[in-house]
């Protein structure tokens, strides 16, 4: 068990919806349907795997982590300020002119290891530096999130391939699977499926979990490898939207803003669930 | 340096990167080359097998090339991408922009067999088009060097810069133009020979043709001015400016389009410094490249010893028509 209980992480996800949600309004940009459904993998990334902090940024020997679907930045940018990268009160600033909190993660924004947004590059920088540490025989793993939608880049099995050639079992890529892009349904726009089948055969080991449990993401980020020498594809089965009712599994919330009343509704909604 | 020193037969640049790679590999475990199954044809057999740690094989695949490149030099490495350029700088352009330039990461993009090296094999394995593309991405060094030494010169600077490079080569033994003792300056052009009638711009495997004109233009009592311009970005200004100003007609010489390139790019530094000079890009026309070898291509393009000396006279020319004034030459 880390520092938090399951409990203390639930509501940490519930506090960084709230912001989340706060500083879209403010920027009247994001991509909300897709910061919500990756806040629990973040989460649990941030506060209970992943050895990075402030402090240590600096350490060649840190964890990486590589955010491919670069679009859900509100979210990545709400964990960061949580883990003491930066003042929260810093994203009043995102989509503003000269901020350095721009609509995709940047390196001006410290904690950021990689610029991302255009799709498909995440895993390959992962691959680089996966191989990079068992060159060096150093100890630190490599983490990316993926969007389902993100899958149908060529570029993503390019590195596929190469990630299982080169046995990098420290390499972990988690799919946020909401199952739904811009256009609509994954299946409809250019069916992924079976996606876990597809990277069994390019040689992970695939495991697919509940991403909006705490527990079940513990369990699983915290014990990879699965499998020695294959690198680890975690399907996180998440919900677009998620934790606000109307959001939910609504393919307009892909970057949909809130109009006040709508923004009102989903903070009740959100701060019924704090405790 | 004389003209007379110039007609000593080097090796190919391609070479000449490689045997560097293996010199600095010698004292620098974090020299890693990455190949796309491009380890013969960029002749790095040899330090793959004496460095196998240090190289990484990622198969035909670009765009992963690249992303791979970035996250190894995230670490420290020193990259050394190396694939055909008519595929490394395109084909994975939006990992080049991304992972490397925006993200500022320090790999070096060694594109090999460029411009039309691979002559024959048609234009889907020519680089008319990287300079153009990687020109339009901020943070990016564009290097052409032009023979052995400006090809050594660059990859040493390249290996300990802490910013990304694109370092264009070709395959053709090349003769040397400098001596060994010569200073080279990333973004500082190299003046080959010193000339005041028509000045020629160029980069890379076209230098050569250009001192040829040199000479031939020398014999007609025409002084030729012959620039090594081998970095394509950060321009050197200066130089170009001077030779505007200083003599009676400019042409850049280039293995590339000539929409985008070298030729583009002094045109915009002399138009902007308010200078007028009769001037001519050569390079390749915005046409379907004709089918031959290397020198075939280059030379029916007129970038030859007789199609250069040709169009620097038909300059000339041209200038006494619109000075009206006797030109004479000296």
């Amino acid at each position: 068990m880390g520092k938090y209980s399951n409990e203390e992480l639930q509501q940490k996800s519930v506090k960084y919806r709230l912001a989340m949600l706060k500083y879209i309004k403010m920027a009247k940009a994001g991509h909300t349907g897709g910061d919500l459904s990756s806040t629990d993998i973040l989460n649990v990334l941030y506060n209970d795997v992943l050895n990075v902090s402030p402090a240590n940024f600096g350490d060649p020997n840190r964890d990486r982590y590589i955010q491919s679907k670069g679009h859900a930045v509100e979210a990545l940018y709400v964990v960061l300020a949580d883990q003491g990268f930066y003042p929260e009160t810093d994203l009043e600033t995102m989509c503003k002119y000269k901020s350095p909190y721009v609509g995709h993660p940047t390196r001006k924004v410290n904690g950021i290891e990689f610029n991302t947004g255009g799709l498909g590059h995440g895993l390959s920088i992962c691959a680089g530096l996966a191989l990079a540490a068992k060159k060096d025989k150093a100890p630190y793993r490599v983490f990316t999130l993926i969007g389902d939608g993100e899958l149908a880049e060529g570029s993503n099995w390019e590195a596929g391939m190469m990630a299982s050639h080169y046995e990098l079992d420290n390499l972990v890529a988690v799919l946020d699977h909401n199952t739904l892009q811009i256009t609509g349904k994954n299946a409809d726009v250019c069916n992924p499926h079976p996606i876990d089948e597809k990277w069994k055969a390019f040689g992970w080991q695939v495991v697919t979990v509940n991403g909006h449990n705490i527990a079940e993401l513990r369990e699983i980020l915290n014990n990879t490898p699965i499998e020695k020498g294959k690198p680890t594809f975690v399907i996180a089965n998440t919900i677009k939207g998620k934790g606000v009712s109307f959001m939910e599994g609504e393919k307009k919330w892909h970057h949909g803003v809130p109009t006040d009343e709508e923004y009102e509704t989903a903070i009740k909604e959100l701060e019924s669930e704090l405790i | 340096m004389n003209i007379k020193d110039i007609l000593i037969t080097g090796k190919a640049n391609l070479q000449a990167y490689c045997d560097t790679l293996l010199e600095l590999a010698a004292d620098d475990p974090n020299i890693i080359a990455v190949t796309s199954d491009s380890r013969e044809s960029g002749k790095l057999t040899p330090f793959a097998d004496k460095y196998p740690n240090q190289i990484v094989e990622v198969g035909i695949a670009e765009q992963n090339l690249v992303g791979v490149s970035a996250g190894l030099a995230s670490t420290g490495k020193k990259v050394f991408t190396t694939s055909p350029g008519c595929f490394l700088a395109t084909r994975s352009l939006e990992q080049v922009k991304n992972d490397v330039a925006y993200s500022d990461y320090p790999v070096n993009l060694i594109g090999i067999s460029a411009g039309v090296s691979y002559g024959a094999l048609g234009s889907t394995h020519h680089s008319l088009h990287d300079v153009a593309a990687l020109r339009a991405i901020n943070n990016m060094t564009i290097v052409v060097p032009a023979d052995n030494f400006e090809t050594k010169e660059a990859i040493k600077a390249a290996a300990v810069s802490p910013k990304p490079f694109y370092i264009k080569i070709g395959k053709k033994n090349m003769p040397h133009l400098h001596a060994e003792n010569e200073t080279f300056i990333i973004g500082k052009a190299s003046t080959i020979l010193e000339g005041a009638d028509v000045a020629f711009i160029a980069c890379g495997e076209t230098v050569y043709p250009t001192v040829e004109a040199a000479q031939l233009l020398n014999k007609e009592g025409i002084s030729a001015r012959v620039i090594s311009m081998h970095t394509i970005k950060p321009l050197d200004a200066d130089v170009i400016i001077k030779a505007a100003k200083e003599c009676k007609a400019f042409i850049s010489v280039e293995e590339h389009s000539i929409n985008g390139g070298l030729g583009e790019a002094c045109a915009s530094v002399i138009l902007e410094a308010g200078l007028s000079v009769p001037f001519k890009r050569m390079g390749i026309p915005d046409e379907e490249t004709v089918a031959g070898s290397q020198t075939e291509i280059l030379e029916h393009y007129g970038i030859s010893a007789s199609g250069l000396s040709d169009e620097a006279k038909r300059l000339i020319k041209q200038l006494k028509h619109l000075t009206n004034e006797k030109y004479e030459l000296k």
